[in-house]
């Protein structure tokens, strides 16, 4: 007998051949499996995440106000006091998202992002009006971190209790914004899932559109390439405005940048207004702030004319319920 | 209470600067306050503290520029004890010597037992460092701070800050994805808390890149495994500071004291030998290399072996060869002239070669710049990059601006507050001049122009709507300045389109405008370096009118 050889006895050889059986099944079971699903990669469909924020309109009420005075925080009160109370706006238990401008690398003075001062008076109000959290972002141009700091926004709202966020690459979601040209864009997530936005934009100078105002300010919840958003500018905003419908609208002209915006940077761009514009109609608050501080026409801001054929509101606003004060 | 054995001291030490370091290295980044008022940002944390005490920084600094930047002074902190100790810090302090005695402690195929005692005997070839910090140290003289290549602060900055650390990240990023976007909200939910928990430990502010990162890591894993093979490969034979160290401890008053009675040759004082010194008895220890871990007095059963004041045994100091000395000094007056007899230093400059706000003119830069990373490690913006050629060979690993990864920012100076040698001068965000928070500077730092390509230009090239370059100049009045123009588009319909025109007395060549343009790939527009104020002839206006 050979001294390598083995005895294999029948048992033994069975239990290998079913060995070798089960291996080849399984492999070609997994293989057919596999062939089964195999697709070209699609992207993963965008979200249908539309949502309106509006209140009821309400006859007893201004449709905007207009409030000139000396303490920004104090302009805050009493524009939305006059447009009947933050109750009007803010229900016990809402999760609230506040949008100011916190676009750029710039101090208050500059005039480039939202007056601290005003943001953290509406962050205060809808505390006390029971919301469940009020959240303060912003997808800022410069880098988050300076523009968040150094505008006193994150500062001013954190101090009287809002959840202020940075925006984070993580944190964006690709979103079917159902316009008539935008579609599938990354939102921040922030956006997505609240009961109530509140846009404080500042007016600014623009050199496409002569002025950025309210509807601009959605600009701020989106990433991708935005930028390629000034292509169809006109479009781009209203489509925007028509996703976001937010609850309240208050422009910030307590400052305004003249010149050189929407960057500005020298505080000979900046002009003193004290004033804020607030209201639930953002189409005439744009359309009023435009003709007060740049005199613009309806005509020359095109989108104004589209956010009307989309039912957003009206840009006569000379026909609006409007309350003016002075303090 | 009994005296801790002086090798877990000597642990304890390693592991507190180690860790000193990661966390100065990790805090090499703003991270922004919710708390901090409006004010200007500046780093909380001294990050580049260790380049201060080295004393190789320190020299070539001084041999550089004939005097010694902010802070250097400290470095006698490490240089004169090492004159009465001789090299504690390679044992005890230099984070990179415990990375590497932490990986030497592994025992391999190829070191172990009789093997590892005989790597661990002293090799001629360890005297290697000497020449090459002979050879580097006269290439600073001559103008090139190339011993930043080498300085073990400046590689351990680079390879972790620019290459190991965006890795973890990369990879913990991806492993808190998967958890949190899970379907089962408990495994959210540990993502979440898993990522408040690292994001505050770990993780950056976003994932950075950088260009080059993967050489890096590898340079620095193979520096690593080395260890594998021969014990603290790094320190014995190639570290300059090592080496200077080396030198200075040659009047050390403490010494090793074999006590040749109790020797029994049984060579357990080679087993953990750091330094490759010879503390076995019967041969000469060798001063220099030691690094004071104290193994062998600790590993010596007949506790022959003690350090003490004074000894009254004979040591070897540095045996250089005279030859190999006249090499390493030929190599270093040959080296600075070798790389600059290329154009690129001189005439024909790299025009992408952005350098970051406050760095010196190229001549000053190169010469100081030691090519750690601090500057690339702390941009917000993700704008700095090492450079691979774009300053030539002898500029490897410098800072270069890339406008299309990230601007540089306009109120930061954060790189200029990191940078240990002054090769970035340190300067405030007024002397910067780019925001006006305190009225308009007169003398902006620039960085260079901007240019256009009207053929990628949508205004330009295709009759649409666009300005963002313009939207995003940070300048007050802004370089960038828009024309209206009549156009005919594609399907011959009459349109008016502002096209961007570019004002260089005003441009300060921070690349918003590049980073910002919508066209992806190779932007309509590009920033290039003329025009840069540190430099006196890279201009292109006779007059540059003051901002």
């Amino acid at each position: 007998m050979e001294p390598d050889a083995i005895h294999l006895s029948r048992r033994e050889a069975l239990i290998k051949l079913l060995r070798v059986a089960g291996a080849g099944a399984g492999a070609a079971g997994l293989g057919v499996w596999l062939s089964q699903h195999s697709w070209r990669p699609e992207p993963t469909l965008a979200l249908a995440a539309k949502r309106g924020h509006t209140i009821p309109a309400d006859l007893a009420f201004p449709e905007m106000a207009v409030i000139t005075g000396d303490d920004p925080a104090e302009l805050a009160r009493q524009a939305v006091e006059a447009l009947g109370g933050i109750r009007r706006f803010i229900a016990r238990g809402d999760v609230v998202l506040v949008k100011p401008n916190i676009g750029w690398d710039r101090t208050p003075e500059q005039a480039a992002n939202t007056n601290p001062d005003v943001v953290a008076e509406i962050v205060r109000q809808c505390s006390n009006a029971g919301a469940k959290r009020v959240i303060v972002t912003d997808v800022s141009c410069n880098d988050p971190r300076r523009c968040f700091q150094r505008s006193g926004i994150a500062e001013a709202a954190q101090r009287v209790g809002a959840e202020v966020r940075l925006p984070d690459p993580a944190m964006f979601k690709e979103v079917d914004l159902q316009g008539e040209i935008l579609r599938a864009w990354p939102v921040l997530d922030l956006f997505l899932n609240v009961d109530k936005i509140i846009n404080i934009p500042i007016a600014k100078h623009h050199s496409l559109t002569g002025t950025t105002l309210g509807m601009k300010n959605w600009y701020g919840m989106l990433g991708g390439p935005r930028h390629q958003l000034h292509q169809k500018i006109h479009e781009s905003l209203v489509d925007l405005a028509d996703f976001v419908r937010p609850t309240l609208t208050i422009i910030d002209c307590y400052r305004i940048l003249i010149r050189n915006g929407p960057t500005g940077g020298n505080l000979q761009d900046v002009l003193l207004k004290k004033t804020l514009v607030a209201g639930t109609d953002p189409v005439a608050l744009d359309a009023y702030v435009a003709k007060a501080y740049w005199n613009l026409e309806a005509s020359s801001l095109p989108y104004l004319k589209m956010a009307v054929n989309r039912g957003l509101g009206t840009y006569e606003f000379e026909k609006v319920r409007t309350r003016i004060k002075t303090l | 209470m009994r005296f801790p054995k002086p090798t877990k001291l000597r642990t304890f030490s390693q592991i507190f600067f180690f860790l000193l370091f990661l966390f100065l290295l990790l805090r090499t980044e703003f991270r922004g306050s919710l708390t901090a008022s409006t004010s200007e940002i500046r780093l909380p944390y001294p990050v580049s503290l260790f380049f201060r005490f080295d004393p190789l920084v320190a020299i070539s600094n001084a041999l550089s520029s004939h005097g010694l930047y902010r802070g250097l002074l400290w470095s006698l902190v490490v240089l004169i004890p090492t004159m009465f100790l001789g090299r504690f810090f390679c044992g005890w302090i230099c984070p990179l010597g415990s990375a590497h005695h932490f990986f030497s402690s592994f025992k391999s195929e190829r070191k172990r037992g009789k093997q590892l005692i005989d790597s661990n005997r002293y090799k001629r070839w360890q005297t290697t460092k000497y020449y090459l910090l002979i050879a580097s140290l006269v290439a600073t003289v001559l103008g090139s701070g190339i011993i930043g290549w080498l300085d073990p602060f400046s590689l351990l900055v680079r390879s972790v800050g620019l290459s190991i650390l965006p890795a973890t990240d990369y990879s913990l990023r991806a492993a808190l994805g998967v958890l949190e976007h899970s379907r089962y909200a408990s495994v959210q939910t540990v993502g979440s808390i898993l990522h408040f928990i690292l994001g505050a430990l770990l993780l950056g502010f976003k994932q950075p890149y950088f260009r080059s990162g993967i050489w890096l890591g590898l340079i620095f894993v193979f520096l690593i495994v080395l260890n594998f093979r021969i014990t603290r490969f790094w320190c014995r034979a190639i570290c300059p500071l090592g080496a200077l160290l080396g030198l200075v401890s040659r009047w050390s008053v403490l010494g090793l004291v074999k006590n040749p009675e109790h020797c029994n040759d049984c060579n357990r004082c080679l087993l953990r030998c750091q330094g490759g010194d010879d503390p076995i008895g019967g041969v000469s220890w060798h001063q220099p290399e030691c690094h004071l871990c104290m193994n062998c007095v600790d590993e010596c059963p007949e506790h022959g072996l003690r350090f003490q004041f004074f000894p009254a045994q004979k040591t070897v100091g540095t045996s250089l060869q005279r030859r190999k000395v006249l090499t390493g000094l030929a190599a270093g007056v040959a080296v600075v002239p070798l790389m600059r007899s290329t154009p690129g230093f001189a005439t024909e400059r790299y025009e992408r070669l952005l350098r970051p706000p406050g760095a010196l003119d190229e001549e000053y830069f190169l010469s100081r710049c030691i090519r750690c990373g601090e500057c690339m490690k702390v941009c917000p913006n993700n704008a700095l990059h090492p450079a691979f050629s774009e300053a030539g060979i002898e500029g490897l690993w410098t800072p270069v601006l890339v406008p299309r990864i990230g601007y540089c920012e306009t109120s930061c100076v954060l790189c200029s507050q990191a940078c240990p040698t002054g090769a970035i001068w340190e300067i405030t965000a007024k002397e910067k001049g780019w925001s006006a928070d305190v009225g308009p500077a007169d003398k902006p730092v620039r960085l260079g122009t901007a240019f256009y390509d009207r053929g990628r230009c949508l205004p330009w090239a295709m009759a649409t709507d666009c300005i963002v370059c313009e939207e995003w100049c940070p300048t007050s009045p802004k370089a960038i300045y828009l024309r209206p123009a009549e156009l005919i588009d594609a399907a011959g319909n009459a349109k008016e389109v502002k096209q961007p025109y570019l004002d260089p007395s005003r441009c300060v060549g921070c690349g918003a405008c590049e980073y910002a343009c919508p066209v992806q790939d190779r932007p309509a527009v590009y920033v290039t370096s003329v025009g840069e104020s540190r430099s006196r002839t890279n201009q292109i206006l006779l007059n540059r009118r003051k901002g």
